[in-house]
């Protein structure tokens, strides 16, 4: 790729772009948020077309305007958000779209895909539907539909940020084992140890300009971040020690079944102190999000309690209050979902307003103040570095980065007791994300319960004083955030427990 | 006494037209255009069939012949109609205007289309009555296949309808096997479903929506031209096409955007239809009104019953409506 252009309005994703992608190697592709990797990915897919520049393929020009195109040229990519139809089956998934001759022999393409399968050691069922599957047997569908088109580049956006360890695992192996095969792999992260442990080479982006290559073995997290970023970075989280840790929010056999009575959270007891910071670990759908908005008010809870402990030892129990009565005695929900714009943002409406949601009761006026919000906007803007042109900007034009910068700050600014955050850091890159790990622990310090749903099991580690693991809505156990093991948190978010696998 | 002889062929023959409008907008959904044009396009089907209808016997005089009276009003109808279907196209998918309100609006303006050339061509022939009769064309529509007499109970039953009746069965089980079973269909549905993804997998999101609405458009039409020409026999009068289109897009709802159960459920509307004239009521004129309510009171409780039911399979598409542009953010 040379010199590669491509703008959207006024602004440039990607600014003379030049990068070399070699036959049978892993390419690690490096950037922030916003640095422009996927849209230069989605250049070389077809998705989009460079508004300037040229692309070489085996030192030939070519030209690259639709994805059946990319196809052609032996291109594959997997996208962070799948591209699959739900309610079809895999292998209708995986045909889709391709000009085979003759009728649509779906048996013949099942057989086909078992064949790749075991080739490199997937496991999928070519009948099994997609609203069934769950996220990593997605992606694998996604990576089998590229290998059935032949592909010989492959590209993964993000591959790893909704897998478990284990799964990750097992993609890279999978990954390795096309490299062997002479397949090239160009996968896009911002998890430093997935570049170090998978790549060849790792190629870094910032603000949509190359900023230069290096070596995998040559070179270390340290240097990666620092080439990013643009400066030095302090890679370590801080973990100040609680101060005065006193019980705040105390969970008893709290009982949960979803609207369509599956058993969501199954007698969850713990205790959320003042001035720490709790993790919470699981897979994706195993309760987390039904934990927190049980404690928000926003769950309807079958049994057990929730009580509120105020400083001087008096309790009150939660259940049974409106979110709003809660909301009011400092417990305040940030809940980062996957679209990052479904709960708590109205993406249409600028800053101010956002703010405004959370302060327009507040105020004997008939008519609301919209100066206090818009001040708080600007001080948000301001100490969290959000990238916008201006605090009247609609949220949904923010990169996914700032939009939770903007969704925190309000958070904290509401100054809460309780502050319960899940995937506060989702998709966002490594400079970001530790200046959202630094508000926290500031929240810490001020003495605030801080829980925080996380997806990434070492910032869990690094980050909480304690790690309440769930299993498919049980608790399987708490352990210490100094002292725990990757390996055996892992285990306990798949098995009751952490037993081993026989 | 309920006379179910005679009131299985006159079910069927109300049910032709939702059979067609239904199909129509079957094969618009699932490309994800939810086009509420679709009684609009059905008024229009009629009255451009009627027109060519009207000028050929004009031009004809007394000597009406077979291929030209079926052709001329059969073209004139597909051409109106795919004119509709290509408004509709260009304004939700190229420019991208909401669906419903270029829909609504369609309606509205197909059935005043309708009423103002039918008014003309009332006032044309001078009639005294306010409607227009094309028997001569007309006899050729409603032709029962001619192998139909002498067969009786069993003829009666399936060989007394003109032949669009039977086009339109054949379409819907012709669409129902190609939604299913073969790769346009598949192309077609995940193109409704979910447009990114069709995009990515290299499919021409744009050529899809085109072909399925203004295809769609089309058989709908024919739908209102077998109303005018088949059913009533080749008279138009003003508004006498009524809310069938309506109640075709209820069927799509109801046969679960499934043409083949479709058949059955748009007989199963028209014997709902025309319920009341089957149903001793006296002189009672109220009761036979609660009667007419008998379709849209079902299509209510099917509303209801679909809305209750969960399974995946059985929802709209899930783009239903929604526009796509490729480089969205």
């Amino acid at each position: 790729m040379r010199n590669i252009t491509k703008t959207f309005g006024t602004i440039v994703a990607n600014d003379n772009v030049s990068l070399d992608i070699y036959k049978g190697e892993i390419l690690s592709l490096l950037g922030e948020n916003g640095s422009g990797k996927t849209t230069l990915m989605n250049m070389l897919s077809g998705i989009y077309f460079p508004d300037g520049g040229q692309i070489y393929i085996d030192g030939k020009p070519v030209s690259i305007s639709s994805p059946r195109e990319a196809f052609d040229y032996g291109i594959g990519m997997i996208h962070q958000h799948f591209k699959l139809v739900d309610v079809f089956t895999a292998a209708e998934n995986i045909v889709l779209g391709l000009e085979e001759k003759g009728r649509l022999d779906l048996n013949r393409a099942g057989e086909k895909i078992r064949k790749i399968c075991d080739t490199y050691g997937f496991d999928v069922d070519p009948e099994q539907k997609i609203y069934n599957m769950s996220v990593s047997q997605k992606q694998t569908v996604e990576i089998v539909k590229v290998l059935y088109r032949g592909a010989d580049i492959l590209i993964l956006d993000e591959p790893t940020a909704v897998l478990t360890p284990q799964e990750a695992e097992k993609l890279f192996a999978v990954l390795r084992n096309m490299k062997k095969d002479g397949k090239t792999v160009v996968i896009i992260t911002h998890k430093l140890h997935e570049v170090e442990e998978i790549s060849d080479r790792v190629a870094v982006l910032r603000k949509g300009k190359y900023v230069g290559e290096m070596i995998t073995s040559q070179t270390n997290a340290q240097e990666m971040t620092n080439m990013m970023v643009g400066r030095e970075v302090i890679l370590n989280i801080d973990r100040p020690e609680p101060v005065n840790p006193r019980p705040r929010i105390e969970v008893k056999d709290l009982t949960v079944r979803s609207s369509d009575n599956v058993l969501k959270l199954d007698e969850v007891s713990f205790t959320a102190n003042a001035g720490e910071i709790l993790g919470i670990a699981g897979i994706s759908g195993c309760g987390q999000k039904e934990l927190l908005e049980a404690i928000a008010g926003l769950q309807t809870v079958e049994s057990g309690s929730i009580r509120y402990i105020e400083d001087d030892g008096s309790s009150e129990s939660l259940i049974g209050k409106d979110p709003l009565q809660i909301a009011s005695m400092g417990v305040s929900l940030s809940f980062v979902p996957e679209d990052r714009l479904g709960m708590g943002l109205v993406g249409s409406m600028d800053l101010t307003d956002n703010m405004m949601l959370r302060s327009f009761r507040k105020g004997r006026s008939v008519f609301t103040d919209r100066k206090t919000p818009k001040k708080l906007a600007e001080k948000v803007v301001d100490e969290l570095e959000v990238n916008t042109p201006g605090v009247s900007t609609p949220v949904r034009r923010l990169s996914g980065g700032n939009v939770q910068k903007v969704l925190v700050g309000r958070e904290i600014a509401s100054s809460p007791t309780v502050l319960l955050s899940a995937y506060a850091v989702r998709g966002l890159d490594i400079n970001s994300s530790y200046m959202i790990y630094n508000l926290l622990n500031k929240q810490k310090k001020n003495g605030v319960a801080v829980v925080y749903v996380g997806e990434d099991l070492d910032v869990l580690l690094e980050l909480c004083d304690r790690i309440l693991v769930l299993c498919g809505g049980r608790v399987s156990g708490i352990v210490d955030g100094k002292t725990a093991d990757k390996n055996r948190v892992g285990m306990m978010m798949t098995r009751l427990g952490g037993g081993d696998f026989e | 006494m309920f006379d179910i002889i005679s009131f299985i062929p006159r079910a069927i023959v109300q049910g032709i037209p939702l059979l067609f409008g239904c199909t129509g907008e079957t094969i618009s959904e699932k490309s994800g255009s939810l086009n509420l044009g679709i009684p609009g396009v059905m008024y229009v089907g009629g009255i451009c069939g009627v027109i060519g209808a009207f000028l050929y016997e004009q031009h004809a005089g007394g000597n009406v012949s077979a291929f030209p009276a079926v052709a001329i009003p059969l073209l004139a109808c597909l051409l109106g109609s795919l004119l509709m279907g290509l408004l509709f196209s260009v304004l939700t998918i190229t420019l991208r205007v909401n669906q419903n309100v270029v829909g609504l609006a369609m309606t509205t303006f197909g059935v005043g289309f309708g009423n103002f050339f039918g008014g003309s061509l009332i006032k044309l022939t001078g009639s005294d009555v306010p409607s227009i009769a094309l028997s001569a064309t007309s006899q050729y529509f409603s032709k029962a296949l001619p192998f139909a007499q002498g067969t009786g109970v069993f003829g009666k039953l399936f060989f007394s309808y003109g032949f669009l009746a039977y086009v339109a069965v054949i379409i819907a089980f012709i669409t129902a096997y190609v939604l299913k079973r073969t790769r346009t269909g598949l192309q077609l549905r995940a193109v409704g479903e979910n447009p990114a993804t069709a995009d990515a997998a290299g499919i021409n999101i744009t050529k899809y929506k085109y072909l399925a609405t203004c295809i769609g458009c089309m058989i709908a039409g024919l739908g209102g031209l077998y109303y005018v020409m088949d059913y009533a026999s080749g008279v138009w009068s003003n508004d006498a096409f009524g809310d069938r289109g309506w109640l075709a897009i209820a069927l799509v709802i109801f046969t679960l955007w499934r043409p083949n159960i479709a058949v059955f459920a748009s007989f199963l509307f028209g014997g709902l239809y025309i319920l009341y004239l089957f149903i001793p009521t006296g002189t009672d004129l109220a009761i036979k009104e609660l009667y007419k309510m008998l379709p849209y009171v079902v299509t209510i409780i099917v509303l209801v019953i679909t809305g209750m039911r969960n399974k995946r399979e059985n929802q709209p598409p899930e783009s239903l409506g929604l526009p796509y542009f490729r480089e969205d953010r």
